[in-house]
């Protein structure tokens, strides 16, 4: 039974391994309504395959997911109580470092393309909502342009749109900017930034420390496939207790 | 110096042009099973089952690894007598030169496939598509610009490769021309009206697919 006090998404015991290599080693985490997660660790710490491991882009060798009080189950369609793929990906978006838009669809057909396609929404509707999206982002000049024709920091605020479009309950953010020339982070942080102001769930794998201690709630620090720490950013990010999260700040200007 | 004479075998011309249709017919025949039986080997490449993975593979090879007359003659004179059963010629043409194209089709439908770039399949799936879906919508109409190249390439290769169907006597263009040699005993001017009309097939196809290829890496 889903309760108004359910976590949106609850994270128990979760481990994935590639073959011999132990990325994630039991991770417990919820995520409530409104939350702003922020997710900090050097590469390898397994910070992306753990975001990825919550839509199921990834497949969590061990562990539970739940979304909605719904646990998650392995097959594409939703049965028996548990939660399909397929529906928790409509739930719960994701936006890439690499953008990966349809270069052969136009920037609004890139947005109806999921509402359409998955949601059977009718297309009116769907284009409707795109361009409400689009201008929440500021590119509603930009509806017929092809993605190649756009810069990095443009995509990545339609890829944004899209993942809005399916009108999820949370978001994930997979290192969003890193793919970004520097003065292109700024648009994109922005809208970011935006979503959390209304109040939208998400969390995001970051390495712009002063982001995440401006918008996120919440910080965990991931190392060796653990959270080796976590609580508010000001107490992560600016009074550290390990050793490690210490040699891990210190490599970032701020 | 060379006399040509051109009248004589012009007599025949509607044997030519019998055998220029017949050879439209084995190569556009061919083409069409040969994309259905590559899209299945294709898919059947890609597929999870190791069985279907073999199957897909070992008929691959043996067509792509041995000569294509050599396997035209074995389905004609040497298959009828493992089944026991007579198969006409033009049977024995047509599936031959199809499952031939199609062992090269599969092989240029994959690459296209695999050419699309993975962020693609997982940006759909994020959005909740099936796979179905994402091979539908994303991937194909991607793939399909990749492989149209290599495709059209491969088809230009197809119609002079009916040519080979004259060694069990299907009446192609070439057999024709063999058989108007026969009669006018004029080689020289026979075997030059096959090559131009070849020729005249061909010659717009690979023009129009480097026209074709060129505007594709401008959209790039």
């Amino acid at each position: 039974m889903s309760t108004a006090t359910d976590p949106i998404v609850s994270v128990r015991g979760l481990e994935k391994d590639y073959g011999s290599l132990k990325v994630l080693k039991g991770i417990d985490l919820d995520l409530n309504k409104g939350d702003a997660l922020g997710i900090i660790g050097p590469s390898g710490s397994g910070k992306s395959t753990f975001i990825r491991c919550l839509n199921m882009m990834e497949a969590p060798t061990a562990g539970a997911i739940s979304v909605l009080g719904k646990q998650v189950g392995t097959g594409f369609k939703s049965k028996g109580g548990m939660i399909g793929i397929g529906e928790l990906r409509r739930r719960v978006g994701m936006v890439f470092q690499h953008f990966n838009l349809y270069p052969h669809r136009t920037v609004l057909q890139n947005i109806t393309m999921g509402p359409t396609i998955v949601l059977k929404e009718p297309v009116n509707e769907a284009t409707e909502h795109a361009m409400e999206l689009l201008s929440q982002v500021g590119l509603a000049e930009k509806r017929d342009a092809y993605p190649n024709h756009l810069s990095g920091g443009q995509k990545q605020r339609v890829a944004i749109a899209r993942a809005l479009a399916m009108r999820p309950d949370v978001m994930l953010f997979d290192e969003v900017t890193s793919a970004l020339d520097p003065e292109l982070v700024g648009e994109v942080l922005q809208v970011i930034e935006r979503l959390v102001d209304n109040g939208m769930t998400m969390a995001l794998v970051t390495h712009e420390m002063a982001f995440a201690a401006d918008v996120a709630n919440r910080v965990i620090f991931l190392d060796g496939g653990h959270i080796a720490e976590s609580g508010a950013p000001s107490e992560v990010l600016n009074a550290p207790e390990s050793d490690r999260l210490k040699t891990f700040l210190s490599r970032f200007h701020r | 110096m060379y006399k040509w004479d051109f009248f004589t075998v012009s007599q025949s011309l509607d044997l030519f042009l019998n055998g220029l249709l017949n050879t439209f017919l084995y190569t556009a025949g061919s083409i069409a099973l040969g994309v259905i039986i590559g899209l299945i080997a294709c898919f059947a490449r890609l597929s999870n089952f190791f069985i279907l993975r073999f199957a897909a593979r070992s008929y691959q090879e043996i067509f792509r690894c041995t000569p294509l007359l050599v396997q035209i003659m074995w389905a004609y004179y040497a298959l009828p007598l493992i089944l026991g059963i007579t198969i006409p010629n033009y049977v024995a043409g047509l599936v031959t030169l199809s499952l031939y194209v199609g062992s090269f089709y599969a092989e240029i439908f994959r690459g296209g496939i695999n050419a699309v770039d993975r962020g693609q399949s997982e940006a759909a799936a994020a959005t909740g598509m099936s796979q179905p879906q994402i091979m539908r919508y994303v991937i194909l109409p991607q793939a399909v610009k990749k492989m149209l190249p290599a495709f059209i390439n491969q088809s230009v290769i197809q119609v002079k490769n009916t040519s080979l169907l004259y060694a069990i006597s299907v009446a192609e263009l070439t057999y024709m021309t063999y058989v108007v040699n026969g009669e006018t005993y004029r080689p020289m001017e026979s075997y030059t009206i096959a090559a131009v009309m070849y020729f005249a097939m061909l010659f717009p196809l690979t023009h129009f697919a480097d026209r074709f290829e060129r505007r594709m890496q401008r959209s790039d």
